[in-house]
């Protein structure tokens, strides 16, 4: 008797401990199971991932690389370079023999590379500009928001062309000039944020401990700005890849032999009288298809994360 | 009020100048002069062109000159790549060509996403609820140089009832595409506020008061519901407008309708600066000019607005 007591006390003790170990749950977790049960996120997700794994495999699967050319195809490519397994393109081929399977996989990786490097340059840009204006305050705020008011009002299309023509058409150029005038917007929301979390509790122990300025922006105010700067920049790099394809479109972002998204719905968009839709639509596709997916990743971001909704 | 429009104003001028300034700088920072070429010009010969152009006075000259002939005169001086020309003509050339299918497809962005999206809201959760929400996801992954080869795909090459470019002094046939292509994305941006800003008002009070007067709801609509949902439209108006004139390039190129545009990204590829400054000015300036309107128009329109 007194031994299976034992045992069972032990048992109990056991358990108690296992239900310590249990953690609560912390905010981003929940945040995570609350994006989880949104649908049309996680599938949005999957697909990106697919679209991902796909820039960075596609090319094992290729039977023409991006920079061979097949030359039996070569000026007859209405007749000859249509999507077929027999010839090896998959996707078809343009009107130089060149094989857009491959050269989608090159404009995927180009155009996400840019979307992604230009979101990020505009999220790190425009987080500190907003951080550090908002916990400032007083005069250097009314002076860095005025000054983000006058760029606001400046038509960045035009600039970026200008800044591209003048400096030289990189993919370099392109998303340092797309990420630096793409922060503003960032910087205002982040600056809104950060006026709410100045006056905190926590702020004013940081202050009364000494803790240097620079330094409360970085440890402090900015981790608790990363939810708004989630979703924000998440909705930032289909913005980034708009705007890339909308310059390479035009024949002045990504130069040869390197392409884009953009660049390849351009020549898709200037050969379809020739009876070569393939040339459009593949690319067309990828571009429609991961834009769909960053806006809904985006969606579901901003519903797990928005505070209001707690 | 007054107050506030000379705020605006006070504003806008130094935005106008730093506008100017950054483009002028810009265009300075280029290696390689306007007239550099593959065969070098004789020295003696170049030298007379720069002084020509008044190429050969210091930077701080040549630019306090430039910044008085645009602000004073509106004179963006001569095209560096068409002799015979000054930018004033070249902008003279293109600018009614795009006012003309702009105006329309703010025309069409605005007359065709407000009801949308209104009437979306007051029918909630119907079929066209469902249409309107369905269109306005799918146009924003549709910019303007998505559309322009699907309009052309559909209405030249399959059902080849409209002329797929060109202009033709803007007779209706060659305006329909590109207005449908550049007001797409806008139109349905345009919906999607007008629906979420029109649900919210429509659960307010002051609406359900109206409702429980027993007014007919026509009236509660027109009278009450629409002009407080229209102000989220009415900020989006100014991003819009700089997204039209934008799309405007695509237009252009795609199109071939000879806009100015056209005449951008062609100086663009030449090199030929003044032109694009020119335009680039332009366009700020009519950036500036417009959400100077809009932000006046707010003002007007909400009167808990106070600054």
């Amino acid at each position: 008797m007194i031994v299976a007591n034992k045992n069972k006390i032990a048992e109990m003790a056991e358990n108690m401990s296992g239900m310590d170990a249990v953690d609560g749950r912390s905010l981003w977790a929940d945040a995570r199971r609350r994006f989880m049960h949104n649908k049309a996120a996680v599938v949005s997700l999957v697909i990106l991932a697919l679209i991902v794994l796909f820039s960075f495999a596609g090319p094992y699967f290729a039977v023409w690389s991006n920079e061979e050319i097949d030359w039996s195809v070569m000026g007859s490519a209405a007749t000859k370079g249509m999507p077929s397994f027999e010839t090896g393109h998959f996707f078809g081929t343009d009107d130089l023999g060149r094989d857009i399977y491959s050269r989608v996989i090159q404009g995927t990786q180009i155009s996400l590379m840019v979307g992604v490097l230009g979101a990020f340059v505009a999220v790190i840009v425009g987080t500190l500009y907003g951080a550090i204006s908002g916990y400032v305050g007083g005069r250097t705020d009314q002076i860095m928001m005025r000054i983000v008011d006058i760029l606001m009002a400046i038509p960045f299309m035009f600039v970026l062309i200008l800044m591209l023509v003048v400096f030289g058409r990189s993919i370099g150029m392109l998303f340092i000039g797309i990420g630096l005038l793409a922060w503003l917007d960032m910087s205002r929301i982040v600056r809104g944020q950060t006026l709410s979390i100045k006056n905190k509790e926590f702020i004013e122990a940081a202050r009364a401990t000494g803790v240097s300025g620079f330094k409360i922006i970085t440890r402090h105010i900015v981790p608790n700005l990363l939810g708004v700067v989630a979703v924000y920049a998440t909705l930032l790099v289909p913005g980034m890849i708009l705007t890339e394809s909308f310059i390479s479109f035009l024949g002045l972002g990504v130069q040869e032999p390197n392409t884009s998204w953009g660049a390849l719905i351009s020549e898709g968009a200037g050969t379809i009288r020739y009876d070569t839709e393939w040339q459009l639509l593949f690319p067309l596709a990828f571009f429609v298809v991961s834009l769909f997916c960053f806006y809904f990743i985006g969606d579901g971001l901003r519903d797990a994360l928005d505070p209001k909704d707690r | 009020m007054l107050n506030y429009v000379i705020k605006r104003i006070a504003i806008a001028i130094p935005t106008m100048l730093i506008l100017i300034i950054i483009s002028f700088l810009l265009m300075h920072s280029a290696p390689g002069g306007p007239f550099t070429s593959e065969r070098p010009l004789p020295p003696q010969v170049l030298a007379n062109i720069e002084a020509k152009y008044g190429l050969d006075q210091p930077l701080w000259r040549q630019m306090i000159n430039y910044v008085w002939s645009v602000t004073t005169q509106f004179d963006f001086g001569p095209s560096f790549k068409y002799k015979d020309r000054t930018v004033n003509e070249i902008i003279g050339q293109g600018f009614p060509i795009t006012l003309k299918y702009g105006f329309w497809s703010f025309v069409v962005a605005i007359g065709v996403g407000i009801p949308l999206g209104a009437i979306a809201a007051i029918r909630k959760n119907t079929w066209i609820d469902y249409l309107a929400v369905g269109v306005s996801i799918g146009a924003q992954v549709l910019p303007n140089f998505v559309m322009a080869p699907l309009l052309v795909i559909t209405f030249t090459l399959w059902l080849g009832w409209l002329p797929g470019g060109g202009w033709n002094g803007g007779e209706w046939k060659y305006l329909i595409m590109p207005v449908i292509a550049l007001s797409t994305s806008y139109m349905a941006s345009i919906a999607r506020i007008t629906r979420s800003s029109m649900l919210e008002v429509l659960n307010t009070n002051y609406i359900r008061t109206a409702k429980a007067k027993g007014l007919p709801a026509s009236i509660i609509i027109f009278r009450h519901a629409l002009k407080p949902s229209l102000l989220p439209v009415i900020s989006y108006l100014g991003p819009a407008f700089v997204g039209l004139i934008t799309g405007s390039v695509v237009i252009d190129i795609y199109f071939s309708t000879g806009g100015m545009g056209y005449f951008f990204v062609n100086s663009a590829t030449n090199r030929d600066y003044s032109v694009m400054m020119g335009i680039t000015i332009l366009v700020g300036f009519l950036t500036i000019l417009f959400s100077l309107v809009v932000d006046l128009l707010y003002a007007w329109i909400d009167p808990k607005i106070r600054y």
